[in-house]
């Protein structure tokens, strides 16, 4: 069972959040002095690379996602065997709860939860961010000009869906729209 | 008293309304306070301690008098400022502090005793008996004396709390404030013009005067319109820059819906919005201030500058007649305005004997206001002190007062900079860089012209894009008046009666000149003996002056005097907008286990355990909760048992060094473990107490699996990557918390091993897994990872599998057990089992025990160093003087325990002193009958078999029990080993 499951999708206002499915989620973590030559098998075998603080490297394929200190998540594919040669690799595909956030208000609506920056011209295409989502730890990335993907421990995925539809309905009621959900 | 054709809204919407009661009409969105004075009003609210009547006294969030409570019901909002709250169609408010209303209000009999209740007077009249001050004298007082109440329900009302980002924030939209954000926004900047009011222009909509030669108004429009079309300049009306924090942090409260009739549904009311801004330009303005003579408080009286507003805005005077009293030259305008509004303006009376003539207006130069006259609800008359000491009476409606005028200093003040004392504006000014990144410009910085607030705003702008590297645009201020403020300091006028200071405490001169006599000479002092300068209004409109008397009282100068400090937030913020999402389900989190939807399904409460939810116990037919735990208990005894133990941290330790992380981190050694195996490990804190405990798994020579305990997992997780990136930042060594990730149920029972070789893949070979080994299986197909520990000591097995699949996999291992006789177990079960086995939990390792005192002091390997070692050794950390882990059981069969309670030796008294222990766990015991506990005892190992006596003084409880060994069930382990 998928961590959102019937719980999303929502819409209110302008703002769509449904859930998505990552794929495969494998935490990488490089050995000492590893980088570099992780960097070279992710280009290789996932045409993809290791990002720098604060970025996400993303294909049509998938991504990876910096989450912090010599960490990143390799989202979507299964990790290719060679890259278990410079990095600890951890199955997470089940850890996480994944959603994207579409529409031009959901900086708007993060802005209730989140004390990041969450602006395209702040925080563009490939930005990515561990911050605070409400009370929960959660990792945003910006996937694309209007769509902000949020991820948050599966336990909380109920927790999450309460608090980004009440910041959805509140931007909406600003908007003087209508609130796309059930009455809260 | 509404002046027809006046008023920037004279155009506006008229809406009904009530106060007190009582139906009223005014113009919509104009400030109730302009309202009620439209229609006669003049009473607005009682004062705080003496319920003196009080009339309006500001046009703004500084007002001190005009109190009143917004709505009626659970959503009703007490101290609403009359002159900030907007009037609608069906808009109810109605006056505070009194009773039966303000207009006739039965405790006005408190200011009968006045001479009483001076300065002072509750630490000189109710410091005997002591026992009476909280249970007699207070709450009387508290109900005698005060503000506005809430309803005491629960607030049905939507709040909001946000952040926003700038590149410059601009505090204040007057012709500073406009200006300001007018470059910065054509610098491209992005911009966050705030201003407290509904719409911006600041004083330049309360003035007669022209900028770039059209009306200031119009001027205003033109810049505002500019700015609309800015896509990175935002405009926040309503909104009152509270606070400044570290680093261009401001905090600001946004009213958003208050002003509406029908607010769209989840609209919120407020938002408390934290403003992050790279540089801030202080735009606040200035606050005129009030003269103190007798009877300075009577509604009629108002300040010059108010009287503008109300006249220019909202075509409002307050009576028919008017007297100013100023010391300086805005008095003048306001004089000049009400004349050529047609008001009968009946005199000037001004301290300067230097003073400039209003045409056609009575001068009196070199004179002051003395006193007032008239009923209870307004001013009837003036006594005037002409230069050469003759006395005149003049009979009017209202009075205007100015002082001069006070910057707004305060945001400046917030990170503890102190206002510099500016001699020749007889003012305080903010320190130069009192907030780091915030500049103040125009009149909070002592610029009162027009033209310089202007050219300050520009000037502020400008360095503030220099500081960002951005480029000003050539402008130049416009035109506009440019002259200089001129004013002859006056403080408090010399008379017989009470002159007030601070209106919203009732503060006279006389209490702030006893408080220096009875030596509360400093000004902190002073504010705490008075009560000058607390509650809504902070004394905003008080503070100087009330210091200038004690200064002049104490012989010294106002700067030597000092003000007191000015903290946040500036304007009253509601809890509920500071709170906001924190109601309901918004207060934490909830962390909901694959097996959660199940588990209530079968009936089960919940309890919370740190953010987790885990089910209590699966109660059947009508079993209370101790029926259904002796039930679970027993069937794991007997059978088996399944319990999701996903909650506990998981840890995933990898890299070359990983073995000899885990001897660093834990006590006992790890390094030794082979793959394929488990083993308990203790974890001490840096300071020697135990921090944790749990298995660790070996899954290969550079993979383990850690375990920790639910509470602490967040706290493990911490400590690793601390030691990792603070302490071995040379070793490759690599944890990442899994927790999420696995579904994990515990199997536990003497049929434990029939229901896995069920389930999985290829069955289960128990030869292949003894006690304490781990490994991978699959279920299905599916790759998990299966544990043979045991936290009820029993045969048991931990089994994970990815938590997509824990809700199957937690349906599958229920319908299995209850085939064997078995079936879920909760956490009373759980907790159960484990006291009879004398296992810990946070209960026990809670902060302040160590290793000595759990009896594991032997676990703390001689062979290696680990974190905590050394610490632990300090003296007083072990030995007879520390209590120690021992067991509990009942002298009297079948006494029910509780945990908390102190324990005792027989004979001595239960008082603090001989304490010699407490209870920690407790539960009820199947394999042994009755209850049983785990608690520390002084010296506890060296007792076994002592009866000692546990009272529990908080539920009135007390039993006699025998001290045994921690361990009271099959304590060679020969169960759980199968």
């Amino acid at each position: 069972m998928s961590p959102c499951a019937g719980l999303l999708p929502l819409r209110s206002g302008t703002v769509r959040l449904a859930e998505v499915d990552p794929g495969r989620i494998t935490s990488l973590m490089p050995g000492p002095g590893q980088a570099a030559a992780l960097d070279r098998a992710l280009s290789e075998t996932h045409g993809l690379g290791w990002p720098a603080p604060g970025q996400a490297i993303l294909s049509q394929r998938g991504g990876v996602v910096w989450t912090g200190l010599d960490q990143a998540m390799l989202m979507g594919p299964a990790p290719d065997p060679a890259l278990a040669r410079h990095a600890a690799l951890t199955d997470q595909s089940d850890a996480w709860a994944v959603a994207d956030l579409s529409g031009g208000d959901g900086p708007e609506v993060l802005a209730r939860l989140v004390p990041v920056d969450l602006r395209p011209q702040a925080f563009a295409e490939g930005a990515t961010a561990r911050t605070l989502l409400g009370h929960m730890t959660a990792s945003i990335t910006r996937t694309g000009p209007e769509t902000l993907r949020i991820m948050v421990f599966r336990s909380m995925a109920r927790t999450l869906v309460h608090d980004l539809h009440a910041a959805m309905d509140a931007v909406a009621a600003r908007r003087g729209l209508d609130a796309g959900g059930p009455p809260r | 008293m509404r002046l027809p054709g006046r008023g920037r809204n004279a155009g506006a919407e008229e809406v009904r309304f009530r106060f007190d009661g009582r139906d009223y009409r005014g113009r919509a969105g104009e400030p109730l306070a302009a309202a009620l004075l439209a229609n006669g009003v003049r009473v607005m609210g009682r004062s705080f301690k003496y319920h003196r009547p009080r009339g309006v006294m500001t046009a703004g969030s500084e007002e001190p008098n005009a109190l009143v409570t917004v709505g009626r019901g659970a959503d009703r909002e007490p101290n609403v400022r009359a002159t900030v709250q907007e009037v609608f169609e069906g808009l109810e408010a109605y006056g505070q502090n009194a009773w039966p209303s303000v207009h006739f209000d039965l405790m006005a009999v408190n200011d009968l005793f006045a001479p009483f209740l001076g300065a002072g007077f509750y630490y000189k009249t109710f410091m005997w008996p002591r026992a009476f001050w909280e249970k007699l004298y207070e709450p009387g007082i508290r109900r005698a004396a005060g503000l506005g109440v809430l309803s005491g329900e629960h607030n049905p009302d939507p709040y909001e709390k946000a952040f926003a980002f700038c590149d410059l924030l601009v505090i204040g939209a007057g012709p500073a404030g406009l200006m300001a954000a007018l470059a910065a926004g054509r610098a491209g900047a992005e911009v966050i013009l705030a201003d407290e009011g509904p719409e911006p222009g600041g004083r330049l909509l309360s003035e007669d005067e022209r900028v770039e030669g059209q009306p200031a108004q119009a001027w205003v429009a033109v810049v505002l319109a500019e700015l609309a079309e800015m896509p990175n300049v935002r405009v926040m009306t309503r909104t009152t820059v509270t606070g400044a924090y570290d680093q261009g942090t401001y905090g600001a409260l946004e009213r958003v819906s208050a002003h509406m009739a029908r607010p769209a549904p989840g609209l919120p009311r407020e938002c408390f919005w934290r403003i992050a801004a790279k540089r801030a330009v202080l735009a606040a303005g200035a606050l005129e201030r009030p003269v103190a003579f007798a009877g300075n408080d009577r509604p009629g009286v108002m300040l010059a500058s108010a009287m503008r507003s109300y006249l220019h805005r909202w075509g409002v005077a307050p009576g028919r007649s008017v007297v100013v009293f100023g010391n300086n030259d805005d008095a003048q305008r306001t004089a000049r305005d009400l004349a050529a509004a047609g008001v009968h303006v009946a005199a000037m009376v001004d301290a300067r004997t230097d003073a400039p003539e209003v045409a056609g207006v009575r001068m009196f130069r070199g004179a002051v206001v003395t006193g007032t006259a008239g009923g209870r609800h307004g001013l009837e008359a003036v006594t005037i002190r002409c230069e050469d000491g003759r006395v005149e009476r003049i009979a009017v409606e209202s009075l205007a007062v100015s002082g001069g005028w006070n910057p707004a200093v305060h945001l400046t003040c917030h990170m503890n900079g102190r206002p510099v004392w500016r001699e020749e504006i007889a003012a305080f000014v903010p320190a130069d860089g009192a907030v780091p990144g915030l500049a103040p410009a125009g009149a909070c910085a002592g610029e009162f012209s027009t033209r310089g607030c202007l050219e300050a705003g520009l000037r502020a702008a400008g360095a503030a894009l220099a500081d960002l590297g951005m480029q000003a645009p050539a402008m130049e201020a416009p035109e506009a008046d440019a002259a200089r403020y001129r004013l002859r300091p006056l403080w408090a006028v010399e008379g017989r009666g009470r002159a007030w200071l601070d209106f919203q405490n009732d503060v006279t001169v006389k209490d702030v000149k006893l408080a220096a006599q009875e030596n509360y000479a400093s000004v902190e002092h002073m504010k705490r003996y008075t009560t000058q300068g607390m509650a809504p209004d902070q004394g905003k409109n008080s503070n100087v002056a009330a210091l200038a008397v004690l200064a002049e009282a104490t012989g010294r100068g106002i700067p030597e005097t000092g003000t007191t400090t000015f903290r946040p937030p500036y304007v009253p913020v509601s809890i509920a907008a500071m709170g906001a999402g924190a109601q309901g389900k918004g207060f934490a989190p909830e962390r909901l286990t694959t097996s959660h939807a199940a588990s209530r399904a079968r009936g089960a409460p919940m309890i919370e355990a740190g953010l987790w939810y885990r089910p209590s116990y699966f109660p059947q037919g009508d079993e209370d909760w101790e029926a259904a735990c002796r039930r679970e208990a027993r069937m794991v005894r007997e059978a088996v048992g399944v319990a999701d133990v996903s909650t506990l941290g998981k840890i995933d330790v990898q890299g070359a060094d990983a073995a000899r992380f885990l001897d660093f981190v834990y006590t006992n050694t790890f390094s030794t473990l082979k793959p394929g195996r488990v083993r308990y490990g203790l974890m001490l804190r840096e300071d020697g107490h135990v921090m944790d405990d749990g298995t660790t798994a070996r899954f290969g020579e550079t993979h383990f699996v850690m375990t920790t305990t639910t509470a602490a997992a967040g706290e493990v997780m911490a400590h690793l990557e601390w030691v990792r990136q603070g302490l071995r930042p040379d070793w490759d060594v690599r944890p990442i918390s899994v927790t999420e990730q696995w579904a994990q149920f515990a199997v536990a029972g003497p049929r434990s091993a029939e229901l896995l070789d069920g389930l999985i893949d290829g069955g289960l070979d128990k030869d292949a897994w003894p006690f304490m080994s781990c490994g991978k299986v699959t279920v299905q197909g599916i790759g998990g990872r299966l544990f043979r520990i045991s936290f009820s000591g029993e045969e048991g097995y931990e089994i994970a599998l990815p938590a997509r699949y824990g809700a199957a996999l937690f349906d599958e291992l229920l319908t299995r057990a209850e085939a064997l006789g078995g079936g879920p177990y909760g956490m009373e079960a759980l907790n159960a089992l484990r006291v009879e086995k004398g296992f810990i939990t946070h209960a026990e390792i809670h902060g302040r025990t160590t290793a000595f005192d759990i009896g594991m002091a032997r676990m703390v390997s001689a062979k290696k160093d680990c974190i905590g070692k050394a610490a632990a050794t300090r003296e007083g950390l072990s030995g007879e003087d520390r209590e120690q882990l021992v067991g509990l059981r009942p002298v009297e069969e079948g006494a029910r325990m509780t945990a908390g309670a102190h324990v005792f030796a027989e004979g001595a008294a239960h008082v603090r002193e001989n304490s010699e222990g407490y209870v920690t766990s407790v539960a009820p015991s199947v394999a042994l009958g009755g209850w049983l506990g785990l608690g520390f005892l002084r010296n506890g190992r060296a007792r076994h078999g002592e009866v000692v006596v546990l009272v529990d003084h908080l539920r009135g409880r007390r039993l006699r029990a025998t001290v045994q060994d921690p361990v009271q069930y099959d304590p060679e382990g020969v169960r759980l080993r199968g």
